[in-house]
């Protein structure tokens, strides 16, 4: 075949063409253009005009900072210096730093006990965050609570230390008992053998109040940044147990353990938290005996503690019925009562599902923790408004306070967010 | 000839033991003790309650309501003076949380959905600018947005004086709308003769366009024929409200807001605290709708989009016909509960000042009658009620969106 082949055709040529690069519209940066910002005229006309707003949000935005003006102790100087040019007064920041982060009553040689205690914060909630470090460090995680009290609130460590050992004591109670006659046993004496030690331990701390003793600071005096960390790691700790158990509840067959969850639940989501606020101001003193007198930080943090917990709940209970049904019926079969089946087979699986979720009520917990300054406590937002912007030193200020606060906010709720995502990507066991 | 393995089929007699040993009656003993705490807790904190009250001479009565308020509210929707009662300035701010709840959800929405809708596009700056959006709004705090808001425009907007003179300083835009530091102004509606049935007519013709919609809609899945919906939409909308304007003599005219002494007078006013409140609930909402919007239409696999271009669809209709009514069904949910958010996130109007009813109910009737709790349970039974008539509404819509399952 060949030959006849040769001899019909004049040419044929024995190698191969090299090969052409592509077209210089079809490479390298001009494709990518073309593809992402030029692809059909609707885009190039989205690009176009996205570009011209960025380009005037800089020209707008960039003198403000280039001009910024830094150490001067009022807005009045500020202003003198900048000399009617555009530019920020970020000596606000500089001036009045330390309230926005503690407070105004916070004692300023005893700033370094609530760094230590937000830094021993990243340190000790990393094993929890973090399944791939060794497990050991979680009895870090369980000893933090005790210890960042001690270091935020002061006085003795005896306090901290004998509500730990009622605790440990209750544990080993809990233990016992559960395995001689059940959990709701255990639980019993969890409760019992924790009083009798907290009994014993008050006496004990309150006879040596001295005892490698930290100037003590009274809740009224927490403020700034430092108080709404305060809160949303104390709320959102306490609302997950809780949480949990309203969680189960609802999911119960009994009706009336159903019943009053779905109420409690159903109640505090129905009503912002301003209201709840406004309870732990004004209202919720009456509940309790006459005479009590409970911190007004105490009682925010019953109010806002209750409040995640519906949220939480809710959650879990998504993710509590994304089980398959097998799963409960895998553990009726081995013979578990109900808490060893929640225990061991359905929580483990539940929470996991649900920890996404779970992070975004923590995320949305700690921006409400906000709500707080219209009470007039003086969080982050409370110390801006109420004592720096009305100041007569910066009053008429509020792009760098606010800005500041943003900021702040911003930082904590977007590590935060991130981290939820890569704990989503590694938990996906599903292949997609 | 009961065997001893068997309890309960032979020995039908009932012994203590089984209230806790027997599932059978374990659940009611559970049961038993949970009503009998919760009657004691609620009996314990009733009883603090009554001590409590009867301590500092107080007592639990609803009288307040009926009496004078004597406090002015800015912001009036219905008919309200100092003089009127407690239980009137409450439902003025009832009205007023109602204004700005559904002001917000609206634009909320409509922002949501453009921003998800960006964010998906293959146009790389505008898909970056809109995550940066979300992201930014999505991890502030919404009173932070507020009072930025509100901050930066009483201090960016002139004040009413400065539109005064010959040459003045700001102006009006279109001579319509003015921008001031006291709030902005627009033009309202002045109802001449005839007015009414102008307004039916435009009423009619907004029914007559979703009446259309449907029509064409169901003329499309019965026979299959297509007919051409936007421009028809367009007519029916704006054609017989024109019509019936010329035709009635231009029974409605505009009233611009005017400058007069120390302020403007006629026209709407639009008080700062209103237009913070709004813009900061409903940019700060639309950011978590943009994310709900995406997820739902991410959620619909691309098998669905490829299987309606294989069957020869265009782009605008895979969207409307495919796309959008399966993902509908993954954003209604969340929607939702961010209408919810909204209506209570409403409540921070105090920050601001806006007379909502936080404002009026729980804040000035309550410290000046100092009826703290009926005040706040009153509160909380309004917005009980509006969220849970907004989850019953949207729950109807759901439903008629819901996958029909045989």
């Amino acid at each position: 075949m060949s030959d006849t082949h040769a001899q019909t055709v004049a040419f044929v040529r024995e190698t191969q063409i090299p090969p052409a690069p592509p077209p210089a519209t079809e490479t390298g940066v001009i494709k990518w253009v073309r593809e992402n910002l030029f692809s059909s005229w609707v885009n190039s006309i989205l690009t176009i005009l996205s570009i011209y707003f960025i380009v005037r949000g800089v020209i707008a935005v960039y003198p403000w900072f280039a001009n910024g003006v830094w150490g001067t102790s009022d807005l009045a100087t500020c202003r003198q210096i900048l000399d009617g040019a555009t530019g920020a007064c970020f000596s606000v920041l500089q001036d009045r730093w330390r309230q926005m982060i503690f407070g105004i009553a916070y004692p300023d040689d005893q700033y370094w006990r609530p760094l230590l205690a937000f830094a021993l914060l990243l340190v000790c909630v990393a094993p929890v965050l973090f399944s791939k470090l060794p497990r050991k460090l979680l009895i870090l995680s369980a000893l933090y609570p005790f210890l960042a009290y001690w270091l935020i609130w002061g006085g003795t460590i005896m306090i901290p230390i004998m509500v730990m050992v009622g605790f440990v004591a209750g544990y080993y109670a809990f233990t016992w008992a559960e395995r001689a006659s059940g959990f709701a046993a255990g639980l019993a004496s969890f409760v019992v053998t924790a009083s009798v030690v907290w009994f014993i331990g008050g006496l004990i701390s309150g006879a040596m109040p001295g005892f490698i003793a930290l100037q003590e600071v009274p809740s009224r005096d927490m403020g700034g940044f430092m108080l709404n960390m305060i809160l949303g790691t104390i709320c959102v700790s306490l609302s997950l147990p809780l949480g949990i158990v309203l969680a189960l509840g609802r999911q119960s067959s009994m009706p009336i353990i159903k019943g009053i969850c779905v109420v409690f639940i159903e109640f505090i989501r129905g009503v912002p938290l301003i209201t709840l606020l406004f309870v732990a101001n004004v209202v919720l003193a009456y509940f309790f005996p006459p005479g009590t007198n409970l911190d007004l930080i105490l009682r925010v943090i019953i109010m806002i503690t209750m409040f995640s917990a519906a949220y939480i709940a809710e959650v879990i209970r998504g993710g509590l019925a994304a089980l398959p049904k097998g799963q409960y019926e895998a553990g009726d079969s081995l013979g578990l009562n109900y808490s060893q089946s929640m225990r061991l087979i359905i929580l483990p699986q539940a929470l996991k599902i649900s920890i996404p979720g779970i992070v975004n009520v923590a995320v949305g917990l700690f921006k409400d923790t906000t709500l707080v300054s219209v009470i007039s406590m003086f969080d982050l937002v409370g110390v801006l408004r109420g004592p720096i912007l009305s100041s007569t030193a910066w009053t008429g200020i509020y792009w760098e306070a606010f800005g500041f606060a943003a900021l702040l906010f911003f930082v904590v709720c977007y590590g935060i967010s991130q981290y939820s995502q890569w704990l989503e990507r590694q938990l996906r066991t599903d292949h997609r | 000839m009961s065997t001893i393995s068997d309890p309960g089929a032979g020995n039908d007699g009932f012994r203590i033991g089984m209230l806790i040993n027997d599932t059978r009656y374990r659940s009611y003993t559970f049961q038993f003790l949970a009503l009998l705490a919760l009657i004691f807790g609620i009996g314990y904190l009733i009883s603090n309650l009554l001590a409590n009250l009867a301590a500092n001479g107080l007592n639990i009565s609803w009288a307040f309501l009926g009496e004078p308020a004597g406090y002015d509210i800015n912001q009036r929707p219905i008919e309200y003076t100092s003089q009127s009662t407690h239980a009137r300035a409450s439902i003025v701010g009832a009205i007023n949380t109602l204004i700005v709840a559904f002001l917000a959800c609206i634009s909320a929405t409509v922002l949501g959905i453009i921003a998800g809708v960006l964010r998906l596009s293959n146009n790389w700056i505008v898909s970056k600018l809109m995550s940066i959006y979300v992201e930014a709004f999505r991890n502030v705090p919404v009173l932070i947005w507020i009072l930025i808001i509100f901050l930066a425009m009483s201090n960016a907007f002139p004040q009413p004086r400065d539109f005064r003179g010959d040459d003045p300083v700001a102006s009006m835009w279109f001579d319509a709308v003015a921008f001031t530091n006291r709030g902005v102004y627009i033009p309202s509606f002045v109802n001449g003769e005839g007015s009414g049935i102008f307004w039916l007519v435009v009423l009619a013709s907004i029914v007559g366009v979703f009446a259309y919609r449907r029509y064409a809609r169901s003329l499309l899945y019965s026979t299959g024929r297509l007919l051409p919906t936007g421009w028809p939409s367009l007519a029916i909308l704006i054609a017989p409200g024109l019509l019936a304007f010329f035709a009635l003599g231009q029974p409605v005219s505009l009233q611009y807001p005017e400058l007069r002494g120390f302020n403007f007078r006629d026209g709407i006013h639009l008080r700062l605290s209103l237009i913070a409140l709004w813009f900061a609930l409903a940019i700060y909402t639309g950011a978590f709708i943009a994310e709900n919007v995406r997820a739902g239409i991410q959620a619909i696999s691309k098998g669905q989009t490829e299987a309606a271009a294989a069957l020869g669809m265009r782009p605008g209709r895979i969207m409307n016909l495919v796309i959008l009514p399966q993902a509908l069904r993954v954003i209604i949910p969340p929607l939702i509960s961010q209408y919810l958010n909204i209506t209570k996130n409403s409540s921070l109007a105090i920050a601001v000042g806006y007379m909502d009813i936080t404002g009026t109910l729980g804040g000035i009737t309550l410290n000046q009658t100092g009826r703290a709790i009926e005040s706040i349970l009153l509160l909380m039974l309004f917005y009980l009620i509006v969220s849970l008539s907004i989850s019953a509404i949207m729950n109807v819509y759901n439903n008629s969106v819901k996958l029909k399952e045989r």
